[in-house]
């Protein structure tokens, strides 16, 4: 298992859900866990993804992830899953 | 399961709060490359650290780019020249080579310093610690990248008063020979008591004799989180104060420990520590005294500050220890002047004067540290200053060191340039009541008595 979370953090619009499903289904990324909130007006999603089976290493991932973040006017960011658990988890 | 509000909380400290791995240190043991043979000698350090370090950089940037936490610096430190050099070095000029040798290797592999170009006189000193003491001027001036650091005093032996005053001598000389550059040679030389064998952060890195061949160290950051975290807890009292410090400082090392423990999976080299160490820079939002002051100081260097700072460490360090398996290096807060612009402000308000950060140093890790002062401060004075750090090392059983910058051609008033990480200083008064006479005496300070503490 190859958790790694995603962050979507920028301004409500239409759509930015299913651009990033899309994306991580036509790469082979299961979609665990989506989270959501919004604050301050701002959108704010955490997807927690198994990426064993990706078809794509992580650097192509979150450099298209960032780019279809700037296309649709959000900030995405990837990160595997430790760098969380082990600061919030003793 | 993870939840979204821990994984702001991460992001936020990263984005927002300046959280990062200050270092990843790769130490390098150079004695399998001892020879008789100066060319020999320089080609197999050279070949050593090419090969040992060459996925360094790499590693690091996949690392960062994997759990998106920046990791500012990659830098390698080495066995103490002046024991790997012994052989084949006869003269001062021979150890410079080496120094050239290192630059070219570190520029080989990516890495922005290379800590080692050091010798370890604690109590006595070698012909060959000597020409390397001596070559240190020469050795900054005609490098980038090499950091220099010498031993000349521990707990254990005492303080060797010879080498203080030797190195008085040789800040001036460096001073003077990298004067070009606001002497910035200075700033990469360091003068410890009780220096730590696996120390990451530089200028004072060098991997000790007692370390394996090659091993994974690494100096975690991170003092705006820590002041964010006591805004949240302004006005209540010292229990609530020490228990987020702890908090903070345990979050901030996990992230460490992992890093390192990436590291050194992914290197294939062993993880040797995590330095718990508060490290600031020049930029805002990124620095010791602004926690200080978030405390309840009006100014760093107010009466309150030693304790502040005392309170501090230790809480840093008791959180810390507890989220990484092994804690190391100098472990603790640094007060750095020109990298930190808390404390730059403090010294040009008034508020901060040597004397007053000398005993910041009893408390916290490290020393008088990125000081500039007059160039034309006299030898023997930098000398008492360096045996007065020295003399609180060697007695409460600590690491203490110097790092001062007598810059040449500037007075009490100028402003020095240093740049990158180095930042910025204004050139603070030294006493001037000469204590050459004490410095003149030569020979050593015995090891201090273990009992009657008081």
């Amino acid at each position: 298992m190859n958790k790694t979370i995603i962050t979507v953090v920028g301004k409500d619009a239409v759509g930015i859900i299913a651009k990033v499903c899309t994306y991580l289904s036509n790469n082979q990324i299961n979609v665990e866990d989506i989270s959501q909130t919004i604050v301050q007006g701002y959108f704010n999603m955490m997807m927690i993804v198994d990426t064993g089976n990706a078809s794509i290493p992580f650097g192509d991932m979150a450099r298209d992830l960032e780019q279809i973040g700037q296309e649709i006017g959000v900030h995405i960011k990837c990160q595997r899953e430790e760098i969380f658990e082990k600061m919030h988890r003793i | 399961m993870i939840n979204i509000l821990e994984v702001n909380e991460t992001n936020k400290m990263i984005e927002q709060e300046m959280l990062d791995v200050r270092t990843i240190t790769l130490g390098i043991s150079l004695l399998d490359c001892c020879d008789t043979d100066l060319d020999r000698l320089n080609t197999r350090i050279y070949e050593k650290i090419c090969r040992t370090a060459k996925d360094l950089v790499r590693v690091g940037k996949e690392i960062e780019l994997e759990y998106g936490i920046p990791i500012v610096n990659k830098r390698i430190s080495v066995t103490p020249i002046a024991l790997v050099g012994g052989q084949a070095c006869h003269s001062p000029e021979d150890f410079v080579t080496i120094a050239q040798t290192l630059d070219r290797a570190a520029k080989e592999v990516g890495v922005n310093f290379l800590g080692g170009y050091s010798a370890l006189v604690s109590k006595g000193m070698t012909k060959a610690e000597r020409d390397l003491i001596l070559s240190i001027p020469q050795a900054m001036a005609s490098t980038e990248r090499i950091c220099s650091s010498v031993n000349i005093g521990s707990t254990k032996t005492g303080i060797n008063m010879d080498a203080v005053k030797l190195m008085g001598e040789i800040v001036l000389k460096t001073a003077e020979a990298t004067k070009d550059q606001n002497s910035l040679g200075c700033a990469k030389l360091v003068i410890f008591c009780n220096a730590p064998d696996d120390n990451p952060f530089m200028a004072g890195a060098f991997h000790g004799v007692t370390e394996g061949d090659a091993v994974i160290n690494v100096g975690v950051s991170g003092p705006g989180v820590v002041k964010h975290a006591l805004e949240a807890v302004r006005g209540k009292n010292f229990e609530v104060l020490c228990e987020t410090v702890k908090k903070t400082a345990f979050k901030v090392t996990r992230m460490g420990q992992l890093v390192a423990l990436e590291a050194s999976e992914r290197l294939g080299i062993p993880f040797g520590i995590v330095d718990l160490s508060l490290a600031p820079t020049p930029s805002v939002g990124d620095s010791v005294a602004e926690i200080l002051e978030e405390m309840g100081l009006e100014s760093v260097g107010a009466p309150g500050t030693t304790a502040a700072l005392a309170l501090l460490n230790d809480q840093v360090k008791k959180g810390g220890v507890m989220a990484s398996s092994f804690v190391g290096g100098l472990s603790g807060a640094f007060i750095p002047v020109s990298e930190d612009q808390g404390m730059i402000d403090a010294v040009n308000r008034g508020a901060l004067t040597i004397e007053k950060l000398e005993a910041m140093t009893s408390v916290c890790s490290v020393g008088l540290d990125m000081i500039a002062i007059p160039g034309k401060t006299p030898a023997t004075t930098i000398a008492g200053i360096i045996a007065d750090e020295a003399a609180i090392g060697m007695i409460n059983q600590k690491t203490t060191a110097v790092r001062l910058i007598p810059v040449i051609g500037k007075d009490v008033g100028d402003v020095v340039e240093f740049g990158g990480l180095l930042g910025y200083a204004p050139v603070q008064p030294v006493n001037k009541f000469s204590c050459a006479d004490f410095i003149n005496r030569g020979g050593r300070i015995p090891a201090p008595i273990h009992s009657f503490k008081n």
